[in-house]
């Protein structure tokens, strides 16, 4: 048991070894089925695995050697699994095996195919770790590493220069926000010399509420989780990411690395809930960023960037779910959400390679006919993610919305609005995707076909996960057991606060309603009544202009923060590197130099000169032995 | 024995010596002439042997007199090597004048 779990994230590795070294010289069918297979059997192992540890109904540590050992503290390397840790392990290989099957069909005709197997093995394994550590410093492990994974994912077409540039940002801002992550790390052992799950749990349990250790140990971590999972200040790099392939979108961007900032909040539930100053800021920023995303996304023109937003979005859902003190409904929204993001993300990849490359939505249209199962899979992921029943956005979202109203009105009142506006840009996206007339060039028309099966076969079971997906957590007004809550109530203590059932009631059927009228509303504006989205922006007015370029976000961090510090970094170059460092090593070679150069004209060659140095020489010795005798 | 040979101070042998060794040095400095060198190193050798002896006899010591018999000897050696190369030099150069032994300049 203890090696089965062990080898849960070894294969994995493996699979990234093998392909790293001798990827390139191996045949693609054996490089891509090393890094299909290890997904593949770390996925079947965590199956193995499950019935043992949902058993025993407590968590299971496995201890495999004792890493940091010091008089004050020690930090094992261990593994921590729990209901919590099955969860984010089934998502990770499960869906990461799909992805892996999509992109053997995806990176076909690529040159680096090894790599780009390699580099999502490698992905697999720092994530597994991330969720599988049982102490912080594992999972900063992995946190650290899932970062440099997606650095190395989103630059993989590295000879483009704007895709190093996304990478970079991608990266800076993770690493921003890795130094929150760091400070919480010191204070919870400088204060509590711990760093075990369980322990600062339990020491969370004791100590008063709103203590401002606590509050500080929890806003560090949660400014990291700010970085991770793309929240206000340190979102920007989510947009850009998607320069990377589309399966690094569905996988990294959609599933499993951005909900690393909610599996940690999950895991420290006992630490966050004695920080309520904490929770409210958790909840705000939440709600805003689904907010603020939604806005953005419903004026962009790129498949992948509205996609990218809506990720930002649902994130602030997940955030706003864990800010109330509903762990287990934001769990189940991250669950909901890889499914259909992902089948999203997996869609709009088959849309684009149909499509010959093409990224822009104003010039495509009509697709349903040539792309039917994409079209399909696309068709249950945007009514899954605006929350249609009995798909499973519907339950995950309506629980959080519930949450959101017993902690506050007015911010129910954003979440809603921020629900519409999800509806709005997913079938905005939709109807112009596949309805309406074909906007492309005719050689594009000429090369539309539908993905072969390895691509739609996991659109196909991740559509079936979105669609029955929801029914792990069906809410209690139809007296139907949560199976999702009752199987993470083992991890998160607090059960989630009651709202009365005529409220829930009148949740659903409101909703439904704002859906239906959403959908005709956007029918008919875009496919009736022709309207295209802009070409430009020049026929926008001022607020119009605000929300296509996102706010002016990105040119303000770059104003702001980005340019004095390569300001800063050209002058140490220029100044101190070149000038004063060098300078100085110069300085000790050529003093070298001349000394050896004054040095060799003692060399005349003249037989009486060095008799006479000779002589000069014993008598300086003879003085120096008198002198100093 | 003793009050003859110290009838002369042993300042004056001191003396004496002083001045042959240093002639000897400013010979080995001065001249050009390689055979004219080798005759002022053995003048230094010499000067050297008249003062080990001067002392050993005012010390009645005999430790300096033995030492004089090495010195002889290593002077003879020393001037027998020392003429084989000058003559080896002379057959390539054709002079004994150091001032044309110049090649080993930088």
């Amino acid at each position: 048991m203890r090696e089965l779990v062990l080898w849960i994230p070894l294969l994995p590795l493996i699979g990234f070894i093998i392909n790293i070294i001798w990827g390139k010289q191996l045949p693609k069918i054996i490089s891509g089925g090393i890094g299909k297979l290890s997904v593949l059997a770390s996925f079947i192992l965590v199956c193995i695995v499950w019935p043992s540890v949902s058993s025993n109904q407590g968590p299971v540590t496995y201890a495999y050697l004792n890493w940091i050992e010091t008089s004050s503290f020690t930090i094992p390397f261990s593994f921590l699994i729990d209901h919590l840790t099955l969860v984010m392990l089934g998502i990770i290989t499960g869906v990461g095996f799909l992805i892996h099957l999509y992109s053997d069909g995806y990176m076909k005709e690529d040159e680096a195919y090894y790599r780009f197997f390699a580099y999502l093995n490698l992905f697999i394994f720092f994530m597994l770790l991330l969720v599988m550590g049982s102490n912080l410093l594992i999972t900063f492990i992995g946190w650290e590493g899932v970062g440099l994974c997606s650095y190395l994912l989103i630059g993989f077409w590295f000879k483009d220069h704007a895709n190093n540039d996304a990478a970079n940002k991608a990266f800076v801002i993770n690493r921003i926000g890795d130094l929150g992550f760091l400070i919480g790390i010191f204070l919870c052992l400088y204060h509590y010399k711990t760093l075990d799950y369980a322990a600062l749990n339990s020491i969370a349990a004791t100590i008063p509420i709103g203590a401002t250790v606590v509050t500080l140990i929890t806003l560090s971590l949660f400014f990291g989780a700010t970085g991770k999972s793309a929240q206000i200040p340190l979102y920007t790099w989510l947009p850009d990411a998607m320069a990377g392939p589309t399966p690094v979108s569905a996988l990294i961007h959609a599933a499993t690395m951005v909900t690393a900032g909610i599996y940690l909040i999950a895991r420290l539930n006992g630490l966050f809930l004695a920080a309520p100053l904490t929770m409210n800021i958790i909840f705000c920023i939440g709600i805003t960023t689904a907010f603020l995303a939604a806005i953005m996304a419903i004026k962009q023109n790129d498949i992948k960037k509205v996609l990218a937003y809506s990720t930002v979005s649902q994130l602030g859902y997940m955030f706003a779910a864990l800010g109330a003190g509903a762990f287990a409904s934001g769990m189940f929204h991250l669950t909901t959400h890889a499914f259909f993001k992902a089948l999203l993300f997996l869609c709009a990849g088959s849309v684009i390679h149909a499509m010959s490359g093409e990224q822009d939505i104003r010039k495509m249209g009509g697709l349903k006919g040539n792309l039917k199962i994409t079209h399909l899979c696309f068709l249950i992921g945007t009514l899954a993610i605006s929350g249609v029943p009995p798909f499973a956005g519907f339950f995950s979202k309506d629980e959080i919305l519930a949450v959101t109203y017993t902690k506050s009105f007015w911010m129910f009142v954003l979440l809603s609005v921020t629900s519409v506006f999800t509806a709005i840009y997913m079938f905005r996206l939709y109807f112009l995707t596949f309805h309406g007339p074909f906007r492309g060039t005719e050689d594009q028309k000429h090369h539309l076909h539908e993905s072969p099966w390895t691509m739609t076969l996991p659109l196909v079971i991740l559509a079936i996960l979105a669609v029955f997906g929801g029914f792990l957590g069906i809410p209690e007004v139809f007296h139907m057991p949560h199976i999702f809550k009752t199987f993470l109530s083992t991890v998160i203590s607090k059960p989630g606060t009651e709202v009365s059932h005529f409220f829930e009631y009148c949740l659903m059927g409101v909703s439904i309603l704002a859906l239906i009228i959403i959908v005709i509303g956007v029918y008919k504006y875009y496919i009736k009544n022709n309207n295209l989205p802009e070409a430009s922006e020049s026929t926008l007015n001022w607020w119009q202009k605000a929300i296509y370029n996102k706010f002016y976000i990105d040119e303000l961090y770059n104003a702001v923060i980005v340019n004095p510090i390569t300001q800063l970094s050209k002058w140490v170059y220029r100044i101190l590197d070149r000038k004063i460092t060098d300078g100085i090593v110069n300085q000790i070679g050529l003093s070298t130099l001349l000394s050896g150069q004054s040095m060799r004209k003692l060399q005349t060659g003249g037989t009486g000169f060095y008799i006479f140095a000779m002589v000069i020489g014993i008598i300086a010795m003879l003085c120096i032995n008198f002198l100093f005798k | 024995m003793l009050d003859s040979i110290q009838q002369i101070p042993l300042n004056y042998y001191i003396l004496l010596s002083t001045v042959l060794f240093s002639i000897g040095v400013l010979g080995v400095l001065l001249r050009r002439n390689a055979i004219i060198i080798f005759m002022c190193i053995e003048l230094m050798l010499n000067a050297v042997n008249l003062l080990l002896v001067a002392f050993s006899a005012y010390s009645q010591n005999s430790a300096g007199q033995t030492f004089v018999f090495f010195v002889m000897i290593i002077a003879a050696a020393e001037v027998a090597v020392g003429l084989a190369i000058l003559v080896m030099v002379y057959r390539n150069v054709h002079s004994v004048d150091i001032e044309k032994l110049q090649n080993l300049k930088w």
